[in-house]
């Protein structure tokens, strides 16, 4: 079965959309990420959708779906790259991502994962003393 | 109102999806639409054909170049499902029947110029929507 690769690095998990995706690949990328937040213990998920050329409605639900589930599983998701006539229509067609944080690119969102986590382990730190 | 070009795309399954996706940009680019009215029309194309595979239990889309009096892309989605018993509330954001976002219907309408619904309950729908150059 046809099935978007998921790469580990680190505490990140890394997803590059590179097919136009039908409904069900997007729902298996859903299932798939969950299980491997769930295994790895990861605790960041970055999704580059820079192919995509178009987010409609479905996909749009799946990256919401996505930053809901690996949030409640402890791991931040970014999504990053979307081209700028993708940003024009998903306004448009009356979806605004909410809750799905974004960067411009792979490494603003690589940045953007570091910062959030080391943030969080201070805050820990800052609990135990 | 001439038409140029026309083809008509079977709405069947998921993989045809991605086939109306895919020719749908294609023939938009012909035409000369810029890149964000093609993604505009795709997203729009993509949205409707979601819908005639899920609620009206797949059909087809006639994909038209248009000439005259401006340049433009007609899509027409056509389905014998069991209809839309009342379509301006299906037009509104966040009405579904189903288990998505209602943001198909309403949200393609605002990415074309022209759009237009036909359904009889129990016959089928005809969702046809332009977008000019």
């Amino acid at each position: 079965m046809e099935k978007i690769p998921i790469l580990r690095m680190g505490e990140f998990l890394l997803v590059t959309i590179q097919v136009d995706m039908h409904d069900r690949l997007a729902m298996t990328l859903q299932e798939d990420l969950t299980s491997r937040i769930s295994e790895t213990a990861a605790r960041g998920v970055l999704i580059d959708i820079s192919s995509l050329e178009i987010v409609d409605s479905f996909i749009g639900r799946m990256l919401g779906n996505i930053a809901a589930m690996s949030r409640v599983l402890d791991a931040q998701t970014v999504v990053v790259g979307m081209q700028p006539a993708v940003a024009i229509t998903l306004v448009e067609l009356g979806m605004s991502l909410p809750g799905v944080r974004t960067a411009l690119n792979v490494d603003a969102g690589m940045e953007l994962l570091k910062q959030s986590l080391n943030g969080h382990k201070a805050k820990k730190n800052v609990r135990r003393t | 109102m001439s038409v140029v070009h026309s083809e008509i795309i079977p709405v069947a399954s998921e993989p045809d999806m991605v086939t109306v996706r895919r020719r749908v940009r294609e023939v938009a680019g012909k035409v000369g639409l810029s890149l964000v009215d093609q993604t505009k029309l795709v997203t729009a194309a993509s949205e409707l054909a979601r819908n005639t595979l899920i609620y009206g239990g797949g059909g087809t889309m006639q994909l038209e170049s248009l000439n005259g009096p401006r340049l433009g892309v007609r899509l027409t989605f056509v389905d014998n499902g069991p209809g839309i018993p009342n379509i301006e509330l299906a037009l509104q954001d966040g009405f579904t029947t189903g288990t998505g976002l209602g943001l198909g219907l309403g949200g393609s309408k605002r990415l074309v110029h022209e759009f237009e619904v036909d359904s009889k309950v129990g016959q089928g729908t005809r969702v046809a929507v332009t977008r000019w150059k």
